[in-house]
């Protein structure tokens, strides 16, 4: 099953999930809609789905300081590979997930990844989820990314994702959905940066059901060029919760960017709170920094790399 | 060595092309080793004279030379290339950036942690925690000003120009900043210092006080000669009939040094 990895593989991968090399414990990394290479750990366990194309990681009760990788990447132009990938993740686990898709379109036809990750996270468990999209390619052919990514957080589990696509990928939906029960805590972080004439949309609906559950979403991005991208993130508090949403955008030159932060309560203990900020590069950042020794683009690109950070 | 010459700067006012003049033919020489303060009523120019100086601004007419070299024309990058450095009355803030990184940048390389909790220091910021913090909102307008200063010290130009580096900075960091500005004042390598000031305490550690009204230098003296009449002046005493604004904004009054 073994496919050799051309450098172009290679550096797909050190782009998405920073490995050079196969890595180290559970890991499964997937080429072209085929398995390259996978190996389970004592308490991680990956195996091929029966129903439809994809994986289950079954992750052991009490698994601590773990971290598994799941990185795709696409090379073959035409394709559209949809994948499913479901996380089962023990009680009282401490594991961090390294997913990302990176595409190679070299063609004029379009190249498409859309994966349909789900995680069920155990009473009291701590995930750390990192993914990361990224395009490249001297080919026309579109780079279409659509990721679902489904978190069912159990009482007092502790979710951390941080999704993140700079540069490269021509259109991407992106839906994130959320359940939280009693005293769980959800952080989503998300990252985009497009240009061109790319599209970006990103649903996110997190549901906060249980008792002393929150959710602190932060969304992040730059619109250059001609792109586009629309936000609807919404928070949904059906009981004493807490829950925070903050987007926050950059818009340069023709760019048009659309942020409809939603908040919804169904209890009076529910609180909460969401900000949205629209905005060009503050002049004064850039004169400040040309006061350090940057020259005007040099300035910009800082305040761009800072903001995404 | 700064030297200006008949300085001029204007704006645009009211609808029929009138202009106001904000910098009137002003002329003066900054040498090298000097601590120089620019002092005088709001209005009267000096923020303006500084941003003409780092290149923020463009004169109508005259002429900028820094050691010799006409810079009138160069842009802000490479006045700054060449040593010129000014710290902001009102400092930008950044999203996603560390203090850290800001004082790298202004240094132009990575410091080591040790010499970017030094300049801290210097400014009354004594925790090395701040390295790690983002300057946006989330600091207090007293820190991000200190923060500007530290970057200031970081960068270590030749010709430094601080606009009130006081305003916003409270009595204990004040002191700090202040023997601060002594220090390098008292290293006398070369290096020059302008600063924008109402403060007493400030104005008295300067070499030369240039006071400056209406666009104008009115007047020049080591403090020993011209406090006097500042002082003069706050009171209401002098022929111009309170020109140099409030007491409240110049703290005439003896500030505490013991808390």
């Amino acid at each position: 099953m073994a496919v050799d990895l051309s450098p172009i593989d290679e550096g797909l991968l050190a782009e998405i999930a920073n490995l050079h090399g196969m890595p180290k414990g559970a890991f499964n990394i997937r080429k072209d809609g085929e398995l390259v290479e996978r190996h389970s750990s004592a308490f991680i366990e990956i195996s091929t789905k029966t129903d439809v194309p994809g994986i289950d990681i079954r992750i052991a009760p009490g698994t601590k300081g773990e971290t598994v990788y799941i990185p795709v990447i696409v090379t073959q132009s035409g394709l559209k590979d949809v994948v499913y990938n479901t996380f089962y993740i023990g009680e009282d686990c401490d594991v961090k997930i390294v997913a990302g898709c990176g595409i190679h379109n070299h063609s004029d036809q379009a190249s498409e990844h859309d994966g349909i990750h789900s995680f069920y996270c155990g009473k009291n468990s701590r995930v750390v989820y990192v993914e990361k999209h990224y395009g490249e390619g001297e080919g026309t052919g579109e780079r279409i990314l659509n990721p679902t990514t489904n978190v069912y957080l159990e009482e007092g589990a502790y979710c951390e994702m941080e999704m993140v696509q700079l540069r490269g990928v021509t259109s991407t939906v992106r839906d994130t959905n959320a359940e939280l029960g009693a005293d769980a805590k959800l952080v989503l972080v998300e990252k985009l940066l497009t240009h061109d004439r790319q599209t970006a949309e990103s649903n996110m609906k997190v549901e906060l059901k249980g008792e002393g559950s929150s959710v602190q979403v932060i969304s992040r991005s730059v619109a250059q060029d001609d792109s586009v991208q629309v936000f609807n993130p919404l928070v949904i508090g059906e009981a004493a919760c807490r829950g925070h949403v903050q987007c926050d955008a950059i818009i340069m030159g023709n760019a048009k960017v659309k942020a409809i932060p939603g908040i919804e309560a169904a209890s009076e203990d529910a609180m909460l709170v969401h900000e949205a900020a629209i905005g060009k590069i503050a002049g004064d950042q850039i004169v400040k920094l040309m006061t350090l020794g940057l020259t005007e683009e040099e300035a910009e690109q800082e305040i761009l790399e800072d903001f995404l950070n | 060595m700064l030297e200006l010459k008949n300085l001029v700067f204007e704006v645009p006012s009211g609808p029929d092309g009138d202009v106001k003049r904000i910098i009137d033919d002003l002329s003066l020489s900054i040498g090298d080793d000097r601590f120089t303060v620019i002092t005088g009523p709001n209005g009267g120019g000096k923020s303006t004279l500084a941003k003409l100086i780092m290149g923020i601004e463009t004169p109508t007419s005259g002429q900028i030379l820094f050691d010799g070299q006409d810079i009138t024309a160069l842009p802000i990058t490479e006045r700054a290339r060449l040593g010129i450095g000014y710290g902001f009355q009102q400092p930008a803030r950044f999203k996603g950036m560390t203090v850290k990184k800001l004082l790298d940048i202004a240094a132009g390389r990575k410091l080591p942690m040790l010499a970017c909790n030094e300049y801290l220091a210097k400014v009354g910021l004594c925790s090395a925690s701040y390295l790690t913090r983002e300057v946006d909102k989330s600091l207090s307008g007293g820190e991000v000003k200190r923060i500007e200063i530290a970057t200031i010290l970081a960068r270590d130009p030749k010709l430094a120009i601080y606009d009130e580096p006081e305003a916003g900075i409270d009595l204990w960091s004040f002191d700090r900043l202040t023997e601060t500005f002594r220090d390098i004042h008292a290293a006398r390598d070369g290096r020059s210092i302008v600063i924008i000031s109402h403060q007493e305490r400030i104005i008295q550690l300067a070499d030369e006080i240039v006071l400056l009204r209406n666009g104008q230098v009115v007047e020049t003296g080591t403090p020993e000669e011209l406090m006097p009449k500042l002082g003069f002046a706050a009171r209401g005493l002098d022929d111009y009939g309170c020109p140099l604004s409030t007491p409240t904004e110049l703290h005439l009054t003896e500030i505490p040094t013991t808390c």
